[in-house]
């Protein structure tokens, strides 16, 4: 006769991931590096604004650079290159999200590297995410602020379709804004529906092409790297 | 697909935790996942079956308790468990900004394992 027990575990899922993440955060902190996580689903427009970012950091004096998640092609990477910021790739070849574990690596083998970083000689870490508003969530990157993007191509209703990822950041930018009008998009619907999902989320408006509403975007980084998160 | 490297980290935490109980079989890991916590629980179970093929715990089942999501109201102080997850306003007095006290949970909660006979007689036996 076999004989049946119960063990409690209660032990997290992703907390491999967690305490990587938590180990990255102290890094960053000790770095004194704002680390930025992009999400969006793909095409909203998150290499296009980073490349209007970074020029316009290293403009004004400050020091960028990105690490870019995609599952294949460098494609991000040398577009974002063109900005004159340090930017590496990094390929998932298959996997729909990026993790501490990637990040780590990959910052590690970076600050070693020729032409390569190291955090304590940057203000802005961005990381662009892998194109998903699902798996991203869950997965803790260490980042000081996490942005959400939608574009004004997706429709107003998308942060309640993806209520995990909007819940679980911190601002959303609205992206492509240029194109509102022919898209009949409703701002005022897509900022309630924001606030429903993530109450009082800081919500910024851009567009990389024609560049309004940049210098907001701008205003919002630089508080946040002035206020130490 | 991403609810097979969460499974596969299910995997490594069970078979660590099941270092603690040599002679025994993993007959259920059981999950709580929060309604907000962007895994699904068909897919999940689906790869279930593949993270454990070829492991101890191949056979075993996955049991998925959902937890929905809970909200504190910072305003009427009400706590209360919401209905979906399309809005986070208290359904007593409407405001928005309370506090998510549950709702995010990705975790193993508990195994249900059977331990062979021959391990209760040598216990019985010191």
């Amino acid at each position: 006769m076999s004989t049946t027990r119960i063990v409690e575990l209660r032990r997290g899922i992703l907390k491999k991931n967690d305490e990587l993440a938590a180990g990255l955060r102290a890094r960053y902190a000790g770095a004194g590096v704002l680390v930025l996580n992009l999400v969006s689903s793909p095409g909203t427009g998150k290499t296009a604004l980073l490349e209007r970012t970074l020029r316009e950091l290293l403009g004004r004096g400050l020091r960028a650079a990105a690490l870019v998640g995609d599952l294949e092609t460098d494609n991000d990477a040398r577009r974002l290159a063109g900005s004159g910021a340090p930017v590496r790739q990094i390929n998932t070849h298959g996997i729909c999200h990026l993790d501490a574990e990637m990040i780590g690596k990959h910052l590690d083998g970076w600050a070693g590297a020729e032409g390569g970083v190291e955090l304590g000689d940057l203000d802005y870490l961005f990381i662009e995410n892998v194109g998903n508003l699902v798996c991203p969530s869950s997965y803790d990157l260490g980042e000081g602020i996490r942005v959400a993007l939608l574009s004004v191509t997706e429709g107003e209703d998308k942060p309640l379709k993806y209520p995990g990822l909007f819940n679980s950041a911190d601002a959303a930018v609205i992206t492509k804004i240029d194109l509102a009008e022919a898209c009949g998009f409703e701002r005022e619907t897509a900022l309630k529906n924001l606030n429903e999902i993530r109450p009082g989320m800081r919500v910024l408006e851009t567009s990389a092409k024609t560049g309004v509403g940049m210098e907001g975007w701008l205003g919002f980084l630089e508080g946040a790297r002035v206020q130490g998160r | 697909m991403h609810e097979l490297s969460i499974a596969a980290s299910i995997v490594d935490s069970v078979t660590e935790a099941m270092a603690a109980y040599p002679r025994a079989r993993v007959k259920e890991v059981r999950l709580r996942v929060g309604a907000l916590a962007s895994v699904i629980e068909e897919s999940l179970k689906f790869c279930w079956g593949l993270a454990t093929e070829g492991t101890e715990l191949a056979g075993s089942a996955l049991v998925v308790k959902t937890l929905p999501v809970v909200l504190h109201c910072g305003a009427c102080g009400t706590e209360a468990e919401l209905d979906g997850v399309q809005s986070l306003r208290c359904p007593r007095c409407g405001e928005l900004g309370g506090d998510l006290r549950q709702g995010r949970e990705l975790e193993i909660e508990s195994l249900e394992i059977e331990e062979a006979a021959s391990q209760r007689v040598s216990e019985l036996a010191s």
